[in-house]
């Protein structure tokens, strides 16, 4: 029995259709990932799952409740971070924490060893308000604050959006010792390089899911010869690579640029270099290279959606 | 339980932390209480005023001589006849015209009974409201020490008829302190919960205490208990400051006007809550309490402008103001002396009221968002 | 360009600010040149947004010296406004406006003739594309779409300086580069491109790059001098290792 199941979910507010036709499964200890950008469908999931939304067509079950009819039992073993951090701003780090342990019937002490990787993080800091805490800091309080009732299942709706590397980083630390212990995490991202620290994820846009697999797979599933390409100066070589007749897709990535040829050709790299060295290019180099998860969310929307949808 | 005591804990850190609410909570009542008082008293030093006396008696003497010498009158025209006192109160020369008719002493002496007319300028209409009380206070106090000896006779022996020039409709005497409590009231209680509750949803912590055990009713609670003890408390301070500060009298029962403002305080109350279902941020909770609540209640709630001379449409939305009702309960108490027996009315239309919107409330209540 | 100086269009010296005991901006030092992409990093509470206001002349600065397109930043804080562009992911155009309008209402504020709004209008929404979408309110445009016209608006009246604090937040990898490529298109005018963001990869696409880490500047380099200073090979570990040193990350 998974521990989420979605089946066929759609909603829409008013005129906006935001999730289409969703199925989905999360098993039990499992740390899943709903990649995409914003609009893309992930906080109506998350309300649906959390049961704060009734969807308009579809079923879903969470810890094996239908989150109608048995909303009240999942409210018990679900912990829930909205994607605002939903603190008390005027509550002290330890005011927060209690409140919301009393509101879930228990108390900080009682489930301490749980939470306390991460609260030792913040007893430096624990009679300073909420809103006086960084970013950083503010995610770790509200993390604490969603395990504090030992949940089942963890909804984190976009922990990390507004966070910098450093504090990204330990979160997703965090979250892999959390799922040792057996609880299921469904957590969303609209960052790319953290789908590959799920171990499934579905990949999402426009409120439909483009694919749900494991990065090692969504990697492989890439159907195009992919290269690296370099040369000193980026935008030229963007523009350059873009106008190469074999290519079929070319964005920048990082200090290189993908390039994606619609035809498997053996001498690749000699014929770009020769082609980009005519153009006037210098400190060329060529490399296969193998697919991100971010190509082929890009090759997925690009197959999806020629044109951007309004 | 204790996940409700919590929560009521919470929300006091939430008050006592937050500047603003205090200022609202504490400062608001007594800027407005003194603010209308001193809008009155400062009026009454030397009041023009403006005597026909058809009378010339010994007594008609006197009470001139007991007004004049208050301090609250000055003595600005001796007029001859009615169209005489017309034309200073058109010129804005006076503000009260004192009118003693022909016979008063004999009639003090020998009837036991004598009236004086006071007429005001009820343009400015607390202004009037306290003049003619003044006046109506030291003829009075004449009329107890010329003859103490005389009771037994039924009611006062000078009937003081007042008469309120351009606002003739108006009746109500000290309509500040029952506006003000009424309105302080309304919007510690109404205002401050919905906007508490809307600051929940828009800072998504709404969106957390729902995923939670926690039941809706218990949330609610949880949130107006403080505000309620909070009215409580401002209301005795209004009230205070209203008997000691300003003098209204208490006439009528102490515990009666406690639990009617208790009342006052929970139709209040499941407003606020009513306002906060439906508002989805502070801004909006704080307008529509604006125009839903402060508006209506001062305009339409007899506080600033008496029902009376309004027109029949607003009349009839006036009936749908509390406040119009806990004012006439206020001011039925406290300056009447009158009991629940002559305001069972108003009463029941307050407990109706807290039971409809309650309802209404509960009603819309939600286990989750939109 | 209506550039006052020829030479850096933003230079710091030892620029500081300080809100009592706390110094957010520590004597910071740099200078930025006309039409590069200069990536402003740091951590959060790290004082970027601090040392960015200071440079729109939005708030004054408590030492040290600093010029914006040749303007003094404590005496000249209102010629500065004029002449450079911001945007933000947060607030960028008003959503009940149509496109059209937005654009007419950012000419204005910048003091530009009506036949050159109109003139520009035009240009702009050929350039983007945009065309057949004046008359459309602006909220109900797709993301992707409101940034790269909150970006076109940002750089209507030719500022010497753009200013984007976070411009790609949430929006789709493909919009995002097609965001860059705005922004590439906009450098190789002439306009000085002064950025900060989360993703990583974004840093690496900056001429150069300067990480602050607790009020100070802690490396400035282009990105493969930094990858080589620190023996590592992407941003992100640049960055990483720069900002765990920090002492209050907090």
């Amino acid at each position: 029995m998974p521990a989420v199941e979605l089946t066929n979910i759609s909603k829409a507010y008013g005129a906006t259709q935001a999730v289409r036709n969703v199925s989905l499964t999360v098993e039990p200890g499992e740390l899943f990932g709903l990649i995409g950008p914003d609009g893309a469908g992930k906080t109506t999931l998350f309300r649906i799952l959390a049961t704060l939304l009734l969807a308009d067509a579809g079923t879903a079950t969470v810890a094996k409740h239908d989150v109608v009819r048995e909303f009240r039992a999942i409210r018990n073993v679900v912990g829930y971070m909205p994607g605002r951090f939903s603190l008390y701003q005027d509550l002290t780090v330890q005011e927060n924490l209690e409140f919301f342990a009393a509101v879930f019937r228990t108390t900080v002490r009682e489930n301490y060893e749980l939470v306390r990787d991460i609260y030792e993080q913040l007893v430096p800091f624990k009679d300073r308000r909420a809103g006086a805490l960084s970013g950083g800091m503010k995610q770790k309080l509200a993390l604490c604050c969603a395990l504090i009732h030992k949940p089942e299942l963890l909804l984190l709706d976009e922990p990390t959006t507004g966070v910098d590397a450093v504090s990204r980083q330990e979160f997703w630390h965090m979250l892999s010792t959390l799922k040792e212990r057996g609880i299921t995490i469904v957590v969303s991202t609209p960052y790319m390089d953290e789908a590959a620290l799920c171990e499934r994820v579905a990949l999402l846009q426009t409120g439909q899911v483009l694919r749900v697999d494991t990065p090692a797979a969504l990697r492989e599933s890439y159907p195009w010869p992919l290269y690296a390409v370099r040369a000193a100066r980026m935008h030229p070589l963007l523009q350059d690579l873009r106008a190469y007749p074999a290519a079929h897709s070319c964005y920048a990535f990082g200090e290189t640029a993908h390039l994606s040829l619609a035809q498997p050709d053996a001498a690749a790299e000699a014929h770009l270099k020769a082609y980009l060295t005519a153009k006037g290019h210098h400190d060329v180099s060529v490399a296969p290279v193998p697919a991100t998860i971010e190509d082929t969310f890009m090759d997925l929307l690009q197959t999806h959606h020629s044109a951007p949808v309004s | 339980m204790k996940a409700f005591l919590m929560f009521v804990r919470k929300e006091s850190y939430h008050i006592f932390r937050d500047p603003r609410t205090l200022l609202i909570l504490f400062g608001m009542p007594v800027a407005l209480v003194t603010l209308f008082g001193f809008a009155l008293t400062n009026e009454i030093k030397n009041a023009d005023v403006a005597v026909l006396d058809f009378d010339h008696g010994v007594h008609a003497r006197q009470v001139q001589n007991r007004l004049f010498s208050s301090g609250y009158f000055g003595l600005r025209d001796y007029a001859r006849n009615y169209p005489d006192v017309a034309a200073a109160f058109r010129r804005g020369h006076v503000k009260l015209a004192v009118v003693f008719p022909a016979g008063f002493s004999s009639d003090f002496d020998h009837l036991g009974h004598a009236q004086v007319q006071l007429v005001a300028d009820a343009s400015d209409q607390n202004t009037a409201i306290s003049l003619v009380n003044y006046a109506t206070a030291i003829i009075r106090s004449y009329e107890q020490e010329v003859a103490p000896h005389r009771s037994g006779s039924p009611g006062p022996r000078v009937e003081a008829v007042a008469r309120l020039y351009f606002n003739p409709g108006l009746k109500a005497a000290y309509t500040f302190v029952p506006g003000t409590m009424a309105l302080i009231l309304l919007l510690v209680s109404a205002m401050l919960t919905s906007i508490t509750i809307a600051r929940e949803k828009e800072t998504g912590t709404m969106e957390v205490l729902l995923v939670s055990p926690m039941r809706q009713l218990p949330i609610i609670i949880g949130k107006i208990l403080p505000y309620f003890l909070l009215s409580f408390v401002n209301g005795l301070i209004i009230l205070a400051l209203g008997v000691w500060v300003l003098h209204i009298p208490e006439r009528g029962s102490l515990a009666l006007l406690i639990l009617e403002t208790l009342l006052y305080i929970l139709v209040a109350l499941t407003l606020g809550v009513l306002i906060s279902t439906r508002a989805a941020s502070q801004q909006t909770a704080m307008l529509t309490s604006m125009l839903g609540l402060l508006l209506p209640t001062l305009i339409l709630s007899g506080f600033l402008f008496p029902i009376e001379s309004m027109p029949l449409p607003l009349q009839t939305v006036s009936r749908l103001i509390p406040a119009r009702y806990f004012i006439v309960i206020l001011k039925g108490i406290m300056i009447k002396g009158l009991g629940l027996r002559e305001l069972w009315r108003e009463t029941a239309v307050l407990f109706g009221m807290a039971g409809g919107l309650l309802l209404l409330a509960l009603g819309s209540l939600k286990n989750r968002l939109a | 360009m209506k550039t006052a100086a020829i030479g850096p269009v933003i230079r710091c010296e030892k620029l500081t600010k300080r809100f009592g005991a706390f110094t957010a901006v520590d004597a910071i030092s740099f200078a930025v040149a006309p039409g590069e992409i200069f990536g402003f990093l740091g951590a959060n509470g790290a004082g970027k947004t601090t040392a960015m206001r200071m440079l729109c002349g939005l708030l004054g600065p408590t030492e040290g010296a600093a010029s914006v397109a040749g303007f003094d930043v404590f005496t000249q804080a209102e010629r500065i406004k004029q002449h450079i562009g911001y945007m933000s992911q947060k607030f960028s155009l008003y959503e009940d406006l149509t496109v059209r309008e937005n654009i007419r209402f950012y000419g204005g504020i910048y003091g530009l003739k009506t036949a050159a709004i109109r003139e520009k209008t035009d240009a702009l929404l050929q350039r983007l594309g945009l065309e057949a979408e004046r008359n459309t309110l602006v909220g109900s445009l797709p993301l992707g779409w409101k940034q790269k016209l909150a970006f076109s608006v940002a750089l209507f009246h030719d500022p010497a300086v753009v200013f984007l604090d976070e411009p790609t937040g949430g929006v789709d990898p493909i919009t995002r580069r097609q965001f860059w490529d705005l922004i590439y298109e906009a450098a190789a005018r002439g306009v000085t491109v002064f950025i900060t963001t989360h993703y990583m990869d974004e840093a690496e696409y900056c001429d150069r790059v300067s990480i602050m880490v607790d009020g100070k500047i802690e490396a400035l380099d282009k990105p493969a001098g930094l990858k080589q200073q620190f023996g590592v090979s992407t941003m992100d570990e640049v960055f990483l290792h720069l900002a765990r040193g920090a002492k209050n990350v907090e």
